[in-house]
């Protein structure tokens, strides 16, 4: 029998038709270099942020301040690894391997959340993490359940399920803080001032200056802008911090209407987009130190994966 | 609570607690992202059971004391943790072979308390038998892949066993104040469980092409005494800082 090759407008239109009718992306359907590329780039990096946000909680375990506390921040962390596990999961599906991703982070080539650059400096930090940063991802990550891509779509409906969990969590940490001693309320309150800007990048620049937004809302990569999920996280978030006492650090903060619920509005000031893109380019207060912990531990581990890599071998040649 | 009682009580949840700890301390530092959630994962099962310990210590005595408060407000002499448990991570070699030691004790024990007239801890040991069977699993079959992986992985595990050993011997160790209960079916006869252990190390040992130390009549004990190493004072000043410095505020 002849083989038929399809040219390769035919095979965009094929693509095309399945994105629209809403069909899922497999990962051995034809799909274009751009659209293959995106995701590459995409998936590395939210797996790499969810890998590094580990340092940053990590770093109050030893000082979790009770027993339930340090129970919770142990098992959210290890939530966070294993969401970091589905995404490279999900990326490898694209041809490339964990370890060139890995490289790739190491060189610079790859970049993880700018929010993980900051540093944590009180116990509150555990609760601002969870509530605001978490509560930032899922805003974003229960859009991204609908992405166009499979593998990816399955990986976040499993990742949110968790997510919605440390936001609470992260709540209620500062809701207890509020409730608390005056110094655990300045603490809460530090928190939020060092956090509720950074929590807010999170969702990108203004679409008008998103080098990503194009395609990736017409091949339902993305299924929502930056400014729409950043004004929806706001919304949802601003009452929140009201209910506990809390001062969002804007002083252009302002109910502005309401919603088609019936929910607040506000209008507030804009991102510091100088300190946006100087930490995206690594001059924030932590790039440095983050990269580094990531590469130490990979190079302090490279005898334990050679060692596990050896006796693998041996074990299947006795076998063979 | 009697004091014998409540001092092998704390052996128990010390142990778990602080090396629960130093495994805690590894989060983010793992060889690869599986092994990193793996220790965090016994981290976790640890802190369980101490958490159970505590709180029924806190249950026992006299006064408004909760679990936390056993754990956390005790002065570094009160704590009875083995000083094995608080030896650093160094590096992957050491934490498990640490771990591994210790897994093997732990298995044993509650291996021994599960028939224990001493209702509390049988339904403890009960509970904590499965989790501890996976511990000890895993990392006898770390011991066992870094003796036949590479040269550096079985040089880096004999020095982690040439390190440790000394520590070894102090898990078998009596404090007087419950002395006079062990092998009495309320606690588990030391010198059985020490030959058991033995055997299991000698067991995975053989198995890995691993040694004993030529020199290991020398052991250090104290742990369980109170008198531990100048690490405990780290573990604890971190561990505490929190409820130390704001002692009225609940979290």
């Amino acid at each position: 029998m002849k083989e038929t090759l399809l040219d390769e407008a035919t095979l965009l239109a094929e693509f095309e038709a399945k994105i629209d009718a809403e069909i899922k992306i497999e990962p051995r359907d034809w799909m274009p270099d751009a659209y293959r590329k995106h995701l590459i780039r995409q998936i590395s990096q939210h797996a790499h942020s969810e890998v590094i946000g580990m340092q940053p909680e990590g770093n109050w375990i030893t000082r979790a301040p009770s027993l339930r506390s340090k129970k919770i921040l142990l098992a959210k962390i290890q939530d966070e690894g294993g969401h970091g596990l589905y995404l490279y999961s999900a990326a490898e599906t694209l041809g490339v391997s964990r370890d060139q991703y890995i490289q790739w982070l190491h060189e610079g080539k790859a970049k993880y959340a700018s929010v993980f650059n900051y540093p944590t400096l009180n116990w509150a930090d555990i609760g601002a993490i969870g509530w605001l940063v978490d509560g930032a991802a899922i805003t974003n990550q229960v859009s991204l359940q609908r992405t166009s891509y499979g593998p990816y779509s399955r990986a976040m409906v499993r990742i949110c399920k968790e997510e919605s969990f440390h936001q609470r969590q992260g709540y209620e940490i500062m809701w207890k803080m509020m409730e608390g001693t005056k110094d655990q309320q300045r603490m809460a309150q530090d928190a939020i001032n060092r956090w509720w800007w950074p929590a807010l990048m999170m969702f990108g620049p203004h679409d008008s200056d998103s080098a990503h937004t194009g395609n990736a809302m017409k091949w339902k990569i993305k299924r929502e802008t930056n400014d729409r999920l950043r004004e929806k996280f706001i919304n949802k978030t601003v009452p929140q911090a009201e209910l506990i006492g809390l001062k969002v650090p804007d002083a252009n903060l302002k109910v502005s209407g309401t919603d088609s619920f019936g929910e607040p509005t506000y209008d507030h000031s804009d991102i510091n987009w100088e300190e946006f893109w100087q930490v995206v380019n690594g001059n924030g207060p932590c790039n440095e130190q983050r990269l580094e912990h990531h590469v130490k531990a990979h190079q302090d581990g490279k005898w334990v994966r050679e060692c596990a890599k050896a006796f693998q071998n041996n074990n299947d040649s006795i076998n063979r | 609570m009697e004091t014998g009682k409540r001092n092998y009580y704390l052996e128990i949840a010390d142990n778990a607690h602080i090396l629960s700890h130093r495994l805690a301390e590894n989060c983010s530092r793992g060889p690869f992202l599986e092994e990193d959630l793996a220790c965090t994962n016994v981290a976790l099962d640890l802190i369980g059971l101490a958490e159970s310990v505590y709180n029924e210590i806190a249950k026992q005595l006299e006064g408004n004391i909760s679990g936390d408060d056993v754990a956390y407000r005790r002065d570094e002499i009160d704590y009875r943790n083995c000083l094995l448990t608080e030896q650093p991570n160094d590096d992957f070699a050491h934490l498990m072979t640490r771990q591994f030691f210790m897994d093997t004790y732990h298995y044993y024990i509650f291996t021994e308390l599960s028939v224990s007239s001493d209702t509390f801890l049988s339904a403890l040991a009960n509970k904590s038998l499965k989790e501890v069977t996976y511990h000890l699993k895993r990392s006898s079959e770390w011991m066992i892949r870094f003796g036949n992986g590479t040269k550096e992985s079985s040089e880096r595990a004999q020095a982690a066993i040439n390190r440790l050993w000394r520590y070894t011997d102090e898990l078998f160790t009596s404090d007087e104040s419950y002395s006079d209960l062990i092998g009495t079916g309320v606690y588990p006869d030391q010198d059985k469980l020490k030959k058991s252990w033995m055997q299991k190390v000698d067991e995975v040992f053989f198995l890995a092409q691993l040694r004993k130390p030529e020199n290991k009549g020398f052991q250090l004990h104290g742990g369980k005494s109170g008198r531990h190493s100048e690490h405990m004072g780290y573990i604890l000043s971190e561990m505490q800082f929190l409820p130390n410095k704001y002692p009225d505020a609940t979290w």
